[in-house]
């Protein structure tokens, strides 16, 4: 069975939930905690949402230096499978392996609920499990969540086609920088989620494991976990082809 | 031989960055019955002491520590400002005087 690895940060508070999403798709869920230099061997790497040593200084900047990061860091270069949930994202978005940052929402509150996102690309690690191109309902839950690059950075994000998700209306259709309801933190551009350019790496605000089951009010959030763990055990499939059948 | 310096390094949200905090702030200066007030940002201050063989050394540290960490490039503004210098081989302290800010 394919591993796909969670950290615990200290303030982590959505590493269960995730562990559990991992498992819902049919992968074996480790925990990893931050202090650990080494991924266990993991084939993929969830950052969780939560608030990562409380989220002192900026949100993600002291996680982005635990020794657990350096690893991560290392195995993004490899081309390893990373994803950042909401604090997850920050982290990465501070580490720079994820372009932006990730500023104070604009209305200055924290928000939680639901919103709707769109996946701007079906054919990434992260989205390869959905249908088509349509709302997803995901709750969000985060105080720093306004996506921000210059605009030249904007534009080669969209050229190059790393803008992962987008906050759109419940038809789809995305969403106004201005709009409070469909755009809830102000991101630019109306960016949910972004990848690296080399398309290994990849974060999102909302989160896809608090819809992961219809007992909590939305599945939409299951395909993303699935497309994330479908592309970890074909991508171990292709690159060690020696440990097939060894487990 | 080594010093001891205090500095203290100031972060502001760049120019042009989106500051609903300073915007708060800002908002709420009519309730106080104050005008004339504009353009508030809100950033946050950070004092530390390092210990070097001379200012310039210990100067490197903290520009290092100012981008690296205590300040995002992207979307901060960060200044780094000597509040006072000792020496270890004499009690004498010296205060930084007015142009220690940049």
């Amino acid at each position: 069975m394919t591993r796909v690895g969670v950290v615990v940060f200290p303030g982590s508070n959505c590493d269960r939930d995730t562990l559990h999403a991992v498992a819902l798709v049919g992968a074996e869920p480790v925990a990893l905690w931050h202090e650990g230099a080494s991924l266990e061997g993991v084939a993929a790497v969830i950052l969780p949402g939560g608030f990562a040593y409380g989220d002192y200084l900026r949100a993600g900047v002291i996680a982005r230096f635990s020794p657990v990061m350096r690893a991560v860091a290392d195995f993004a270069a490899e081309g390893g499978l990373v994803l950042g949930i909401c604090n997850g994202f920050q982290v990465l978005a501070e580490a720079g392996l994820v372009p932006g940052a990730l500023l104070r929402n604009r209305d200055i509150r924290f928000l939680g609920r639901d919103v709707h996102v769109a996946a701007e690309r079906l054919d990434t690690p992260f989205t390869r499990a959905l249908d088509r191109r349509r709302a997803l309902r995901l709750p969000i839950a985060h105080g720093e969540g306004c996506y921000f690059a210059d605009a030249a950075t904007l534009d080669a994000l969209e050229g190059d086609g790393q803008v992962l998700f987008r906050y759109v209306g419940p038809d789809g259709a995305t969403a106004e920088e201005g709009d409070r309801v469909e755009n809830p933190n102000g991101s630019l551009r109306a960016i949910a989620g972004v990848m690296n350019a080399a398309g290994n790496v990849a974060g999102l605000m909302p989160h896809p494991e608090r819809a992961s089951e219809a007992i909590l009010g939305s599945d939409d959030g299951l395909a993303i976990i699935r497309s994330f763990v479908d592309a970890a055990v074909e991508r171990r499939a292709v690159s060690a082809p020696a440990v097939v059948g060894a487990r | 031989m080594s010093s001891s310096f205090r500095f203290a390094v100031n972060v502001l949200p760049k120019p042009g960055i989106l500051d609903p905090q300073g915007r708060a702030v800002e908002s709420s200066l009519g309730h106080l019955g104050i005008a004339g007030v504009s353009a508030v940002r809100v950033g946050r201050r950070i004092e530390l002491s390092v210990e070097a063989a001379d200012e310039a050394a210990a100067r490197s540290i903290v520009d290092r520590l100012a981008t690296e960490l205590l300040s995002n490039p992207l979307i901060e503004a960060s200044s780094v400002e000597l509040l006072m210098a000792t020496s270890s081989t004499s009690s004498t302290k010296s205060t930084a005087g007015g142009e220690a800010g940049q």
